[in-house]
């Protein structure tokens, strides 16, 4: 127990035994930083009844289920429709984090998009010795149709995931950028909506923001990038299809938004221009939100054994008659390696320091940050920047002497496919388990989004690592998700 | 707002699936106490003899049993023409079109098809069977009321309604044709108290006993039921009524949306529906019953391929065979 947050004693207190270890923790901070805004909060959880809670939280989890709110797995026996794992005691942030999340993450989504206009412009940055030319040039994300292209308001990521992580000291770090096709904001939409049926009782009068008009605010950005000459422009979002993992998202974004859920096959272009295939002919289509990756968008200019693409988009886009959310070829953003330098393109376009620090990344190919990876490789995260999902990484503290060596020797034959970082001690919250509540690990992925200027959704998706000590939490690995409360005010007091 | 073509079929068969469901349901319910010949055994065999599908039957049955053609209709997740794949399939399209249903008719549906998933032998085995059917049809039942109380009134609801249509009038002349398929009785047997006991549940399979009895106070011919279920105007399950609902629709899809296509479409309902109120059900008796049914359903599969071909963008039909009836 933090001592000097302890929620007030009483018969039943259902926090009383609680106890955070050595993480920081979202409910309660930490005996520097006591979270002086969730009293109230903590006051009515503690009032709860285990059972009540347990059988509410069963409610809500079928409830998810019935309403389909479910993304596909594909096991052993087929397809099957899982839900996220909701977990029913809310993550929350003060109004003052929170106002200092959006800064950064606004100063964030402003940097990549500079950075994107000038790479596939000028490519001042590369000129300038600030980030190495073949980290961009070289990168398998960028795509050289986009050069010399100008898109509306020089906008390249509409919308934006950032994932955060809170360290010991409860400090929030960027963990990684999400610039392509972010997914989990329906998430934020439906816990909230959980929540709402489920413990009204504990969100009464704390004074929450809300998250529901992101869909309003999605298509806002959406009509603001169509090309001017359509007037009422017809928006779409164009889905892989119903047996995508996250198709539940994009049918919550078309309804949300009121526009046609499209795929491929619904689309035709003539002309270069777009258009879809309806009960009467065809009909124009003017800013596509689409959730599909740019390998797949066009057979014709990108991957040919797409299916799922549009053939001639490429072209209708080039010359101004579609507008596609995100932009092709922002990836290139979002990389591992190019991460690293996000600080130092902060400082070079806007002339800033970073308001929320990345983790602490060393860059191998710099002889500095080698030797000093290579001093603590036992102690050090070790990432290659090309792979994705994991791959090639070495967990210094959990490695063996063998695994090191082979790191070691891998970071000296090629030290600029290397990165490293600590491991970072992710915040907990207080979750229900079948033991009672306990301490797990979370992280939190704010999403932004940006047509003209960027708005941010309050607060964002909290993913939880359900299994005692854990860091994972992935919703393929037995992670599940929180709701993610920004208070109105300072303190709910 | 536009309705995507792929949409359009989605619900169109949507609907129908479900329909179908409800339909199988009723027939499965009656089947029991329906088709006992003098000794009072049941003969299962003709329901598989009303979907033709015998071949797909025999390959994984022996014997047509209560046992067998319960669980071939029921639970059987690899006969495409059971409850449960067709309830899949509504939910499959369903599926698709959750951008455009309503939040609660996805649901029922959701929750429909997983509590079948559930079901088990046992749960469907005799003495549980017109219990299980009865769910089945007030399931079905729930999501044509949800669907009622809350689809959205544009295009999609023409198309769900025209599905529904058409695959109820399929489906009556299915549930007629049972009795062609039970027993050709005998001379003999015409008019008998076994042939009218079977009248009789093909009208009660049909929700129609009540309504009959309402138009015919005195007496039961066969003769009468074939005509109240072929071509009475006010019972909404007959032949007739479905299509000149699916006439009413279409014209009202045309011109309410300006919808250019469909004519083909439109001519052949209206031939149809000529077709049946041209002939008097006597002349239908004595040319043949089950033949004339037959027909009937050839030319709701040709209706259904021209509104593929006019609205869903799908291939043009080939062209339609003459066919006299």
């Amino acid at each position: 127990m933090n001592g000097a947050t302890a929620p007030r004693a009483g018969a039943r207190d259902l926090l009383a035994s609680y106890d955070a270890g050595i993480f920081y923790d979202e409910l309660f901070g930490n005996a520097d930083k006591p979270a002086g805004h969730t009293r109230l909060i903590r006051e009515r959880l503690s009032q709860l009844d285990f059972e009540d809670l347990q059988r509410r939280a069963t409610d809500a989890e079928k409830e998810l289920y019935n309403l389909g709110i479910t993304f596909l797995i594909y096991a052993a026996q087929g397809a099957e429709d899982r839900i996220l794992p909701f977990d029913v005691i809310p993550r929350v942030i003060s109004a003052r984090e929170w106002a200092h999340l959006e800064a950064g993450i606004k100063q964030r989504v402003a940097t990549l998009n500079l950075f994107l206009h000038d790479i596939y412009h000028d490519q001042k940055i590369i000129k300038d010795g600030v980030i190495p030319a073949e980290l961009v040039l070289g990168n398998a994300n960028f795509r050289p149709q986009m050069v010399g292209l100008d898109v509306p308001f020089d906008t390249y990521i509409h919308i934006m995931g950032v994932d955060l992580v809170r360290d010991r000291e409860g400090t929030f770090r960027v963990l990684e950028d999400n610039g392509r096709v972010p997914s989990g904001v329906s998430y934020v939409v439906e816990n909230r909506h959980m929540m709402q049926r489920v413990f009204p009782d504990l969100m009464r009068d704390i004074g929450i923001r809300p998250v529901d008009n992101y869909g309003h605010k999605l298509l806002e950005a959406m009509s603001e990038i169509a090309p001017v000459a359509a007037g009422d422009p017809e928006v779409a979002l164009l889905s892989p299809g119903s047996y995508n993992s996250a198709y539940f998202e994009h049918i919550f974004l078309a309804r949300e938004m009121g526009v046609p859920l499209v795929e491929g096959r619904d689309l035709v272009v003539e002309n270069h221009r777009v258009y879809m295939k309806t009960t009467d002919g065809l009909a124009p289509v003017h800013s596509i939100y689409r959730r599909i990756g740019d390998d797949f968008l066009d057979p014709t200019a990108f991957n040919p054994d797409s299916l799922l693409g549009v053939p001639g988009i490429l072209e209708a886009y080039r010359r101004g008659n579609v507008a596609l959310a995100n932009a092709i070829g922002t990836g290139v953003a979002d990389d591992k390696a190019v991460y690293a330098y996000v600080p130092r393109m902060i400082k070079y376009y806007l002339d800033q320091d970073a308001l929320i620090p990345n983790v602490d990344t060393r860059i191998c190919r710099e002889h500095d940050a080698l030797t000093y990876t290579l001093d603590n490789l036992d102690k050090l995260v070790v990432k290659p920047v090309g792979e994705a999902g994991g791959y090639g990484i070495t967990i210094g503290p959990r490695a063996s002497k063998a695994e090191l060596d082979d790191c070691r020797a891998k970071l000296l034959a090629d030290p600029a496919n290397y990165i490293s970082q600590p491991v970072v001690d992710l915040s907990v919250c207080p979750t229900v388990t079948p033991d009672g509540i306990e301490p797990r690990h979370v992280d939190l992925r704010p999403f932004a989004v940006t047509g003209s200027k960027t708005w941010v959704l309050p607060g964002g998706l909290s993913r939880v690592a359900l299994q005692k000590g854990t860091l994972i939490v992935n919703s393929s690995q037995g992670g599940g998700s929180k709701d993610t409360w920004v208070l109105e005010n300072g303190d709910a007091a | 707002m536009n309705l995507l073509a792929r949409y359009a079929e989605c619900i169109f068969w949507m609907a129908r699936y479900m329909e179908r469901a409800e339909n199988l349901a009723r027939i499965l319910d009656v089947q029991e106490t329906f088709v006992r010949d003098e000794r009072g055994g049941t003969n299962w065999l003709s329901v598989v003899q009303l979907y033709a599908d015998e071949e797909a039957f025999f390959k994984r049955h022996a014997f047509a049993s209560a046992e067998t053609v319960v669980s071939y209709y029921v639970l059987d997740a690899t006969n495409p023409n059971s409850i449960v794949s067709m309830i899949r399939a509504a939910r499959e399209n369903a599926r698709t079109l959750r951008p455009w249903i309503s939040t609660e008719m996805w649901s029922q549906i959701n929750v429909f098809y997983n509590h079948l998933l559930a079901l088990t032998p046992r749960d469907v085995a005799m003495p549980h069977l017109s219990r299980v059917c009865r769910t089945i049809k007030e399931a079905c039942q729930t999501h044509t009321g949800i669907t009622e109380g809350t689809f959205y009134r544009d295009q999609g609801w023409y198309f769900y309604q025209m599905g529904k249509a058409i695959e109820r009038a399929d489906q009556t002349t299915r549930l007629l044709d049972i009795k062609y398929h039970t027993l050709l009785p005998s001379t003999d047997d015409l008019g008998s108290s076994l042939d009218m006991q079977q009248w009789c549940t093909v009208l009660r399979a049909a929700a129609g006993y009540h309504a009959f009895r309402r138009v015919y106070p005195r007496g039961m011919t066969p003769t009468t039921v074939a005509g109240f279920i072929l071509f009475n105007e006010g019972f909404p399950r007959s032949v007739v009524m479905c299509v000149r609902q699916i006439d009413g629709l279409l014209t009202r899809l045309k011109s309410r949306y300006t919808l250019r296509q469909g004519s083909e479409a439109m001519e052949k309902v209206d031939e149809l529906l000529a077709a049946l109120l041209s002939r008097p059900i006597e002349a239908v008796i004595a040319d043949g019953l089950h033949e004339y049914l037959d027909w009937v359903q050839r030319q709701l599969i040709g209706i259904t391929a021209e509104i593929g071909h006019a609205f869903f963008g799908q291939e043009p039909a080939p062209l339609a065979q003459v066919e006299v009836q």
